[in-house]
């Protein structure tokens, strides 16, 4: 039973990181699929909203080994939650848990602040801009630098890929700017 | 179109169709189905298998958490440099080990690899992009795990990154690129 506790514990990065390497070769010798997921958002509009926009008309079945992969790691949170639960809180640095106290966000049980986001939130101000302003900005920005974490951080810099580097780079500076200079206005409403 | 297409040329056009809509897919992506074989829908369950393993990672290293990322952003915790740091490493090794022993796939089919041309929406839009991954703490895979794990209201955000990607196929042509 020890070593089922030890896997409901949080896995260190140097499991977790070459596990998702992994994932790298695992899609390629499976079937010469190149990793990525922000791909999967653009299939769903081509499957259901074509619009006769060029960007979206192709043949979306084509790509539906994208989607699979997708849906799996929606089970794989299921699993993950329900089979291999962490029972504690996350364990958060502490100067982040002052910051965020100031914001009425104390709470840190769950993967996701349930003060921040929850169904309650969506209908404020400061729930409508994190859940649905933030998924927008989420779809909007990897279509229009041609990927995500997964295609450009992690595949495109497997593969040397310099504009991957620069997307990455990008990802890390907007991240910044949010989290630094932004969200403190946000929080606060 | 014209309408006296014989067999032969209509042969010819599904062949150009093809390359067509390869070309259509592969615009500004990095993820494209680079398989020629055409395989029963139920081949995909493998991938589904990989996509489980890889929401698991993801939640049991607290990946999917928006605390973690906003650790990250503020230069407070090592963990999510560690996780993308060690996960490019292996990505890399793996890639030259499959190009230097030509490693095929398991039907037998070679491995093809891509470059990615550059463009200013690497800049523009992962500077978008990196705006949403800090306020939501989710990138496109992770909002799916989020979900999963119960998070019911991320589905607003998943739909909403729908409409974002969906807007950006119809502005496309008017951005600078």
């Amino acid at each position: 039973m020890d070593y089922i506790d030890y896997i409901k514990n949080p896995w260190p990065w140097y499991v977790a990181g070459p596990l998702i390497g992994l994932t790298v070769p695992a899609l390629l010798i499976l079937g010469n699929k190149t990793f990525g997921i922000s791909s999967s958002l653009r299939h769903i509009c081509a499957m259901c909203l074509p619009a006769k926009i060029p960007f979206f008309t192709y043949d979306w079945k084509k790509e539906i080994w994208n989607l699979f992969f997708v849906f799996g790691i929606l089970i794989g949170g299921i699993v993950a939650i329900t089979i291999l639960k962490n029972p504690d809180p996350i364990l958060i640095n502490p100067d982040l848990a002052i910051e965020l106290a100031k914001y009425g966000v104390n709470d840190f049980h769950g993967l996701v602040p349930v003060q921040l986001f929850s169904w309650e939130s969506l209908f404020t101000l400061k729930g409508l801009i994190m859940i649905v302003v933030g998924g927008f900005t989420v779809g909007f920005g990897t279509r229009y630098a041609g990927g995500c974490t997964s295609g450009h951080a992690i595949m495109g810099l497997s593969t040397l890929q310099w504009p991957s580097l620069v997307a990455t780079c990008c990802f890390m500076v907007g991240g910044f700017i949010m989290a630094n200079l932004i969200l403190p206005y946000v929080l606060s409403l | 179109m014209s309408n006296n297409i014989n067999l032969q040329t209509s042969d010819e056009f599904i062949v150009e169709q093809e390359s067509h809509d390869y070309e259509v897919r592969a615009t500004d992506s990095v993820c494209i189905n680079d398989s020629h074989l055409h395989h029963k829908w139920y081949y995909n369950f493998k991938y589904l298998a990989v996509g489980i393993i890889f929401g698991i990672v993801f939640l049991k290293a607290e990946i999917i958490s928006w605390f973690r990322i906003q650790e990250m952003f503020r230069l407070q915790s090592f963990h999510m440099y560690g996780v993308i740091g060690s996960a490019v490493m292996v990505g890399l090794v793996s890639v030259l080990l499959i190009k230097k022993f030509k490693i095929k796939t398991i039907y037998g089919e070679e491995i093809e690899f891509h470059d990615k041309t550059f463009n200013k929406g690497q800049i523009y839009g992962g500077l978008l992009f990196g705006l949403g991954w800090a306020i939501t703490g989710a990138c496109p895979g992770p909002l799916f795990a989020q979900i999963g794990s119960g998070a019911t209201v991320i589905i607003v955000s998943l739909l909403s990154a729908i409409a974002g990607t969906w807007v950006y196929g119809y502005l496309r042509e008017r951005l600078p690129h």
